[in-house]
């Protein structure tokens, strides 16, 4: 449980933050010029050093949602088990976003996999490129608007039969 | 004249076609293909309680040039099917197929845009083994089967290896330039008649009926 | 579709014209699972490595979105699928959070039991893999022996050897038979001594210690800004531990330790995990002679389980609560919400967010998957070593494909 104290500085630096809570959670949510700043003060001031994870909720169609995408940052303290929830919100058409791979070793596979299933770039990343589906996929699977059963990929393969081996 | 009862007691006579068939069924050398949950049970067959050496399974190779039964043990996905037809085709004839679990043979509970919706619409399968996952003597039931197989066909020499009908891969048709190898063509999307018929008809053309 | 080509293979510049590219994977004995990793070698020496993961993404956070909240249990036994048991716990104790549900003492009891035997089979598994890739065939089986007893418990259980699916939202599947206690009991007898001989076969093997010791050594540094955690971080000198620093479940009531080493080498890893087997038999220990009765799941009254059989057919509250949560359009209370839960897995850190919008179907449920981390690493920590190290690291990171790719 994060101490009172450190959302109230947040909330001092940055006023522009929405800072919810629900079950014993807090949640910032800012807008997407200063999330990068928002978790470096995270990162060097308040001591969360941890990236837990990086993902996203397509919103199109949760009731009364205002953005497409909303990205997800945990971060956390490596000496317990307090953790933040950072939210923005990014918009089609090309959704982008800093990356914080300069901040973050380990954020590069998951910020990878963001791009893989909702086609969301981070700028400044190094090698933003699919990770868990094939190169000449064409479509980002985890977006609502993607049909579960796909669109015909998983037949697209050629045929071995008994006799060409 | 000799007659049959005057042969000596340790000497059996028998076409030659069935004494290979015997050596074959009996020392199978198994390539564990396991991708997925599937291959934990597939290893508790290969353990110490289970036990596949009694049926003369128990040399897995991991090469494929060494071995003659594949064990498709868990989910393929679209990624994994072009490696796991390259692997096939390294394997040499005589060659069998056992399609482990549900997964496998059917796409089981994944029904979803990755995962090939069972492995016989691209590779030849001769045993399915339902379960997910199968218990161990499942397999080993499936093993038995497939022995029983190989007694009932093919021969020293591989004639009936030639005398296959010739069936022309599908997809490659459409690529007359390098028939024989892996590639992808261009990608059918669901808007292409075609791609969506493939899901529903046509799964009776097994391939090597 | 062609195996894909990286961008290491295609290096063209002089300097590295004398470097071999080596592909591993992702079909090979020693990766364990569905993995490729693209090795750039100079001589034995590894330079570079570049990792190919994918061969086994089956989407399961797309399936998150079509099945409801008792039905995606059995998706998540198929994720790690080494430990099912701690995959399911995480999953429905994410999911009481986010309705608000607290279970009740014996359930929490028994979920801890069997997320501790779990982590048990998970790190033989792991270790066993370990001992077999550095050339100790004889461990692996005595690891592998604990692990059928632990089936039959599981068995004993709920039916099934290890696609278990034994939570339900807001309690179990079934309260643990006598019989299954019985097994537990003989299991905490027998598994010392076996721990004991693993213990003299491996640890101070001689072999063993050279292949492993400053092997893919991990900074605690390093560790923390990679998000790394669980034992591969308690290895490096973290001392995170969820089950004690965020008691979830039962976990305030036990006596344990948190097993940390200094090394953060392939050997740190191995002792920790052997170390932790300990520790969750302690847990186990108290926790069976401690097991509290009543009921295994929530009051019926709270919307969330379904009731007893002989509930439906004679009381009409029974009936009711029934129907609702098997109809297509009813089901559970779920609020507007957002919530992250994690559990300390064997693996480390495994975390649900889930989005529920009101209907018995989560809208997004994210899985923070231990593996996927921590295979990130392996570049990093395999850079300058020598080619058979490779399977040495491989084993200590414990990556399940399933976990990883998802
Ligand atoms: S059939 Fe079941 S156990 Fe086997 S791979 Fe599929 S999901 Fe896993």
């Amino acid at each position: 449980m994060v101490s009172s104290e450190t959302i109230q500085a947040i909330q001092a630096r940055f006023p522009s933050a929405e800072i919810t809570e629900f079950r014993k959670q807090f949640r910032v949510c800012v807008p997407r010029e200063i999330v990068h700043d928002v978790l470096r003060f995270l990162k060097d001031e308040c001591g969360f050093t941890l990236i837990i994870d990086i993902t996203c909720v397509d919103y199109l169609y949760y009731p009364k949602a205002k953005d497409r995408f909303g990205v997800v940052y945990i971060v956390g303290r490596p000496e317990n088990a307090d953790r933040l929830i950072v939210k923005t919100f990014v918009n089609d058409p090309e959704p982008t976003l800093p990356t914080v791979t300069d901040l973050w070793e380990g954020a590069r596979w998951l910020e990878r996999e963001v791009w893989d299933m909702f086609g969301i770039r981070f700028e400044g990343h190094a090698n933003l490129r699919r990770i868990l589906l094939p190169e000449d996929f064409q479509d980002h699977p985890l977006r609502k608007d993607y049909p579960l059963q796909g669109r015909g990929e998983r037949h697209n393969i050629p045929v071995v039969t008994r006799d060409m081996g | 004249m000799t007659r049959m009862t005057d042969l000596p007691d340790n000497v059996v006579i028998t076409k030659l076609d069935a004494l290979v068939n015997w050596c074959r069924k009996n020392s199978l050398w198994p390539m564990p293909f396991a991708t997925a949950c599937c291959g934990i049970e597939l290893m508790a067959t290969g353990a110490s309680r289970h036990d596949i050496a009694r049926f003369g399974a128990e040399v897995f190779r991991f090469s494929p040039r060494q071995c003659d039964l594949m064990i498709v043990a868990g989910r393929v996905v679209m990624k994994m099917m072009p490696v796991l037809q390259r692997i096939w085709l390294q394997m040499h004839e005589p060659k069998w197929c056992i399609s482990m679990g549900a997964c496998a043979s059917t796409g089981g509970v994944f029904d979803t845009y990755a995962v090939v919706q069972g492995i016989d619409r691209f590779i030849p399968v001769d045993m399915y083994v339902p379960g997910c996952p199968p218990r161990p003597e499942q397999l080993l039931q499936a093993i038995i089967d497939l022995q029983e197989k190989i007694q009932r066909e093919g021969s020293a020499w591989g004639k009936d290896v030639e005398r296959r009908p010739h069936q022309p891969p599908r997809a490659l048709l459409a690529d007359p330039k390098n028939p024989r190898l892996l590639v992808a063509g261009p990608p059918i999307f669901a808007q292409d008649e075609a791609a969506n018929k493939w899901d529903t008809g046509k799964r009776g053309e097994s391939p090597d009926s | 579709m062609p195996l894909q080509r990286s961008e290491l293979s295609q290096a063209t510049d002089e300097v590295q014209e004398y470097l071999w590219t080596m592909n591993f994977g992702p079909q090979h004995p020693a990766t364990h699972t569905t993995l490729r990793l693209i090795l750039k070698l100079e001589g034995e020496r590894v330079v570079d490595a570049d990792c190919d993961i994918g061969y086994l993404h089956s989407g399961f956070e797309k399936l998150a979105e079509h099945l409801n909240y008792n039905q995606y249990v059995t998706i998540t036994d198929r994720m790690n699928y080494v430990s099912p048991m701690a995959n399911n716990v995480a999953w429905h104790l994410a999911v009481e959070k986010l309705m608000g549900l607290e279970v009740p003492p014996r359930c929490q009891y028994l979920r801890v039991i069997v997320a501790e035997l779990a982590r048990i089979a998970d790190h033989l598994v792991c270790n066993a893999a370990v001992g077999l890739d550095t050339g100790a065939f004889t461990f692996f089986m005595y690891a592998f022996n604990p692990r059928e007893m632990i089936y039959d418990i599981f068995e004993a259980l709920c039916g099934a050897r290890f696609t278990n699916s034994y939570t339900r939202v807001g309690g179990l599947m079934y309260d643990a038979s006598p019989k299954a206690i019985e097994l537990i009991r003989e299991f905490l007898r027998k598994m010392p001594r076996a721990l004991d001989d693993m213990d003299r076969l491996l640890t101070r093997n001689r072999v063993f210690v050279d292949r492993t010791k400053g092997i893919g050594v991990l900074t605690k540094e390093e560790a923390i800004n990679r998000g790394v955690t669980g034992p591969i971080a308690r290895a490096s000198g973290v001392t995170r531990d969820l089950r004690k620093d965020e008691p979830y479940l039962a976990y305030s009531d036990f006596d344990f330790q948190v097993c940390c080493a200094q090394g953060g080498d392939c050997y740190a890893r191995y002792l920790v995990r052997m170390a932790e087997m300990r520790e969750s038999l302690k847990i186990i220990h108290q926790a069976v002679e401690n097991l509290p009765s009543g009921p295994v799941h929530v009051d019926v009254g709270q919307r969330a389980i379904i009731p007893d059989k002989w509930q439906v057919h004679s009381t009409i509250e029974g009936l009711i609560t029934h129907f609702e949560i098997i109809m297509q359009n009813r089901g559970f209370e779920v609020p507007c919400e957002e919530v992250y839960c994690a559990t300390e897995s064997p693996n480390g850190e495994l975390g649900f967010y889930i989005v529920g919008d009101g209907s018995p179907y989560a809208y997004r449920a994210r899985c923070r998957p231990p593996s996927f981390v921590h295979f990130a690493l392996f570049p990093h920590l395999i850079r300058g070593h020598m080619l058979g190290d490779v399977v040495a690291v491989l084993g200590s990171l414990n990556i399940i494909a399933a976990e990883l790719d998802r």
